[in-house]
Formats: C-alpha cells, structure tokens, sequence
C-alpha cells in the first residue's frame, strides 16, 4: 500500500449528498478480476452516456479537474453496498483523500485498506473547501496527515480528527497483511502448537 | 455485568475462539488462525494479484481450497467453453491462480466440482471446532458442524491467503433455541425462514448464534447446514451447531477426514465443543418448534416470512420505515394485499443452491415429484449442489424422477440462485425457489423470487401456485 504523507493537489466539487457505491462504481464492473484498471468507469454512469461518450458537464470531465487527487463531498459519502471495488476506483483515478461531513462506515474503513485518506470535518469547514475546490485547477487543496490538517488555498487550515493506528498505517504505507507480518512468529508458533494439539486441523 | 462464574463457563462459540486466537492486542482486536479458507471465482482474482503484487505466497496451500461455483454455467459443454467473456475470464483466473499457488483445486471438469459450501462439508475439509472462512456471506453453512465459519471481504481473502490468519474483534453470543418436535411437513428451511421472520434481517447483527433446542438436534446434518446457511440472512456474524454423534458419524470417512488415531483424538476434542451449562448468553430466543408452519416469503427481504396458510399482507400493517418498504416489495411482487398465498401462481421453481442443494433436499422434492407432472405453463429446474450429489441422485433415480415431472437436470453450481451465469428469470417471472435470497432482481432483473423448502417448491411446481405441502401430503396418504 502507497504511503500518505501529505498531498498537495486539485479537488474536484461534489456536492451530492448521498453519493453511493453504486454511483462511485456500477454493478457491471463487479465482473473484473482486477483492482487496478477500474479508474475509466469510476463515476461510469454519470461521467459517460449510454454510448460511451463523455458528459462534459460531469466534474471529472471538465479539463480544470481530470488530475483530481481530493475529492470534496456531500454528507454520507460510499453509502449502498460493501463492494471494495468503490476504493479500488477511487485510486486507480489518483483520488487519494475525500473530504465529507460523513462517510458509510464499510466504505470508510475500506479507504484506509487501499491507502485513501477519508476526512471528516464539520459542515462550514467542508462548506469553505468546497467553495475553494470550484476555484479549479489553480487552487490547489494541501492534505498533512502528520499534522492532521487540511489547508485551502488561501492557507485556512482546519484540523481533523483520525484514529491513532489507523493513521500510523497510513504513514509509514502499512496494510494489514504488512502488520500482521510483523506477527509471523507468533503464527508460526501458533502452528507449531496447532499442529501438536489437533494434527487433523 | 457478567458473573464471576461465567468468566470459566464458556460458549461453544467462546470456546472455538479461544482456541484459535494467536495474538490479542491492546484493544481488545486478536489475530484469529483460520483452519479452512474456501475460495471462488468472484471474490477472489483481486486478491490473488495482490499476492503476486507483493510477492507474498499462499501461506497455507493444503489448507485453501478453490472452486468455481457462482460463474459457471450449468449446461454440457461448460468444460470446454463458457460464452459470456467475463465469467470465462474469471474462471480462467481462478483455475491460473489455483494452479500457480498451489492450492487444492476442483475444476468444472472434476466431479466434485459444486458449490463451494456443499464441496467443503462433503470433501471433509469442514470439521468441527475449525475456524472456516470464504469470500461470500453463505459461509455460515458450515456452522453446522460446530466451526466458527463466516464470509469475509476481499481485502481479507487475501490477507488470510497470506497470512493464514484473519484480524477480527469478538462477537456477542445469541442462543437460538428450537424446542420440541416439527411437524410433518415443516423442515429445516422452515426453521430458519421462521427464525428470520421474527428476528428481521438486522436482529442478528453483531452476535454470533448458536442454535439448540431438541428440533435443532433432531435435524440430520444436511438440514442442519439449511438452518446455519441463513444466519447472515438475520444478520449474524455466524451460527453454530454443536457437533453430536450424527456429526461424527457424517464426518467419518470423508477423503479429508482425519483416520486412525487422529481420528479418535479428534472426536475427543469435539466431544469438549459445546456450551457449557450456565455459560452467558447476549441474547436468548426461543421458538416452539411445534409453532412452525411450512412457510413462504412474500417480499423482498428474507424477513418477510409467512405462513402458506396466510394472506398477503397490506404495507399499513407494518410500522415505521418498513411501511414503505413493504408497498415497494408488493409492487414490485405483482401481488396483492388480503389474496391468499396459496393462490399466487408461480412461473417457474427452482431447486438448488448451498441452502438446498444437497442430496436430502433432492430427495425431499423428487418424494413429492414421483409420478407427477410439472404444472402446465410452468418451467423447472434443478441445479445439484455438487457434481458428487448429481451423481447420487442419478443412482437414486432422483433425477429420472425430476426429468420424467418435466423438469431441467443440470450441472453443479450457484446458478440461478444469484444470476450471474445465464440462468435467470426473466422480468416479472415468479418463482418458487430454494435459495436464500429473494432481493430484487437477485435471479433476474425484475425477477420475483419466493423461498421456501424443497418440499414446498415441489409442491408448487406441480400444482402451479404456492401450495401447503400438508395438502399435497394429504392426497399421498
Ligand atoms: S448458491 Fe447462492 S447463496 Fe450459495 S454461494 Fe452460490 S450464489 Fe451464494
């Protein structure tokens, strides 16, 4: 998993409320057997026409904000269904922290899996972002993770709030799979022990 | 507040945890050893590349088993071609993953090729006191056999995949006890629908159930595993059964069975699996089995369960935000409010799926099936739960009894159950199904979906309306 330091970069506008996982990526993309790759249909339905087209109205297809790193949202973000192909998108765009009043709380956690930065801010501050996000590509929003701030581009920095070990692994790029390496020895001892006491298992 | 004493009286499910946990951390969050790890086509390509990605390897190769099961199609040929291109893929994906990590593998052409939680229990990979997990929800099955098994996300597959291991936080302990005798034409599936209908879908959430009570152990092991199928259908983490003498004796001789003396060390050990007396419960219900009546769903969540003798019901009858939920399941149902349920007429019935895919429920549904014909203008099909159960059922004569009633005899797999293969209802097609599921478009877009039991289903196909077994029973007799 990518490490998150701090990430200075475009924000695209969201104000939707409610903007599920369906919408983030539909059903049809369920089919895959790849994480990376599922950046072009993030969005599918509202970025694209039935015929594949671009809609040009559509945030990400408007040319201030194709290299969107940060996206600035309305409350309840990643609702609907579990599906991890929600972050996988997200990533595989270059999105890598979404700003909200409020996230679902699978699709929250899933974030954190797959080195997405979800952050939580109250409705003025998210209010000023996003004000600032529809300035376009020149004013750029700065993530610090370290610091636990998000500045806009006028430097008004508001603080946010984010778990201790959850961010700890943000930092230094660690997964679970990366943590619970780090336990090795006592699965192997486990083994040992296991292997002793039931052998059928 | 617990009692001091329940600090040593434990659950079933206590127990099974204890045993496997490998590391606690501050928190209270451990690191829980995962005996068993079932693997299929759908949730499990991203995890796989994650490994290659990383460079990481299967930890436990003998211990992760793979099988394809949700894509496939059901019809000859399958070996040799699968049309749809995605599905193929996935297939694919799974048999060049199963190969280069070296994990037990049963392809579409082995004959114990199925479902992958009909495939675990019959192979003997399911053994009590284990820790089971896969990448879908229905893994709860294999609680029947008192083992801690749940469905998991993909990230998680491959974090067991490579770690053997799975980061969990302990669950609360529902007892779910079914007292009594059933009555004739009342099964297993019927327990588990009646269990929902009183819980809701969400009344499991955060427990782990352990289902007791007499009619729970009067159960064979088949049925047990219907009962266990549906807990996450009530939101449950897990259900569990302690394992008894028909759990050996089902377990005995199956190819991954432990033999010898690890046989009888096993049997020792399962012998300490259940919940000792007075151990503390979360959260206690008790159902008189007597009161369970062959039932039906009629809308669209597994919790609006009825009994066939009942009428449909009116969306005012429910409270708060169900009350639109249940017009949207009528209207979307094509019913309406006060008919009788007897006298909705099906389009189709299906047989099959890890709820009741297994050799007991074929036989169930061919007792009713012998010498009749499917309703006219009604189309059936059973889909075996494994190619080991179709194969029985053909010895048995089962499947000449589905054949000759007009029905479809096809190969293993999920099938219609969630229509990702080509078997599906078209919209507005009504079926009587033995699945789990009966969410929009679950079979089909706009797909109506009634779960019952296998009895139930075979009831329906031949009078073509939902129908009380009791009544087809009545004739028989
Ligand atoms: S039969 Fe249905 S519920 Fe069972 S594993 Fe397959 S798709 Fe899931």
């Amino acid at each position: 998993m990518d490490k998150f330091t701090t990430i200075t970069g475009i924000a695209a506008p969201m104000p939707l409320v409610n903007i599920d996982t369906d919408m983030i990526i539909p059903k049809q993309f369920l089919k895959t057997i790849k994480r990376s790759g599922l950046g072009v249909n993030l969005f599918d339905e509202m970025r694209y026409t039935l015929d594949g087209k671009e809609i040009p109205d559509f945030v990400l297809n408007q040319p201030a904000y194709r290299e969107s790193q940060i996206i600035v949202a309305g409350d309840n973000f990643g609702c609907g269904s579990s599906r991890e192909h929600a972050p996988w998108a997200l990533l595989d765009f270059g999105i890598r922290s979404v700003i909200s009043t409020s996230f679902a709380d699978i699709f929250y956690n899933n974030c954190f899996k797959n080195g997405i930065l979800p952050i939580i801010l109250p409705q003025d501050a998210v209010g000023y972002l996003m004000d600032d996000a529809k300035k376009g590509a020149n004013a750029r929003i700065t993530v610090d993770l370290e610091n636990q701030t998000v500045s806009a581009s006028d430097g008004k920095s508001f603080a946010f709030e984010v778990d201790a070990f959850k961010k700890h692994c943000l930092l230094n790029g660690l997964d679970d799979i990366g943590l619970t390496m780090e336990k090795v020895s006592a699965i192997d001892t486990f083994e040992k022990q296991n292997a002793a006491a039931r052998p059928w298992a | 507040m617990t009692a001091p004493k329940s600090a040593v009286l434990r659950t079933l499910y206590d127990k099974i945890w204890d045993d496997h946990v490998v590391h606690t951390s501050e928190d209270g969050t451990c690191l829980l050893y995962i005996d068993r790890h079932l693997v299929h086509e759908v949730t499990s390509p991203q995890a796989f590349e994650g490994l290659r990605m990383t460079g990481r390897k299967v930890r436990a190769p003998e211990k992760t088993i793979a099988v394809p099961d949700h894509n496939v199609p059901t019809t000859e040929g399958r070996e040799t071609h699968i049309d749809n291109e995605e599905s193929r893929i996935q297939v694919d994906a799974l048999d060049k993953n199963a190969r280069e990590f070296g994990v037990v593998y049963y392809p579409v052409t082995d004959i114990r090729q199925g479902i992958v939680h009909i495939v675990g229990p019959e192979q003997g990979w399911t053994l009590p006191g284990m820790t089971v997990v896969c990448g879908d929800s229905h893994t709860a099955t294999h609680g029947a056999f008192g083992s801690l098994a749940h469905g998991i996300g993909t990230s998680e597959v491959e974090h067991v995949l490579a770690t053997q291991t799975l980061i969990q936080k302990k669950s609360k302990n529902m007892k779910v006890e079914i007292t009594g005798k059933l009555l004739p034409g009342v099964t297993a599936k019927d327990i588990t629908l009646a269990v929902i209908g009183k819980t809701g879908t969400a009344g499991g959430t955060g427990y782990v159930i352990e289902y007791c009570g007499e009619a729970i152990r009067e159960l064979s092991m088949e049925g047990r595993m219907t009962v266990c199928n549906m807990a996450i259908e009530g939101g449950a983490r897990a259900g569990l059964i302690a394992p008894d003498e028909k759990t050996f004796a089902y377990c005995m001789g199956r190819p991954h069975a432990p033999k010898g003396a690890k046989w009888e060390a096993a049997v020792s050990y399962w012998k300490t699996l259940f919940t000792d007396e007075g151990a503390h419960f979360d959260k206690i219900i008790t159902i008189k089995g007597e009161d369970i009546a062959p039932v039906v769903t009629w809308g669209t969540s597994p919790e609006d369960v009825l009994p066939i003798t009942a009428t449909v019901p009116f969306a005012a009858d429910f409270q708060g935000g169900k009350v639109e939920a249940a017009q949207r399941s009528i209207d979307y149902m094509g019913l309406t409010p006060g008919m009788k349920l007897t006298d909705v007429k099906v389009d189709a019935v299906f047989i099959g799926s890890c709820t009741n895919g297994r050799i007991e429920d074929l036989r169930a549904a061919a007792g009713i099936l012998k010498g009749r014909k499917l309703a006219p203008g009604v189309r059936g099909m059973v889909v075996p739960g494994s190619g080991l159960v179709r194969l029985q059922a053909e010895e048995e004569g089962l499947a000449q009894i589905f054949t000759d009633a007009g029905f479809e005899w096809r190969l293993a797999g999920c099938s219609m159950c969630l229509g990702m293969n080509p078997d599906q209802l078209a919209p507005g097609e009504r079926c009587a199904a033995t699945s789990n599921r009966n969410f929009e478009g679950r079979m089909g877009r706009g797909g109506r979906t009634h779960l019952m039991s296998p009895v139930m289903a075979a009831a329906a196909a031949i009078t073509g309306h939902l129908t009380d077994i009791r009544d087809i029973m009545a004739e028989t007799a």
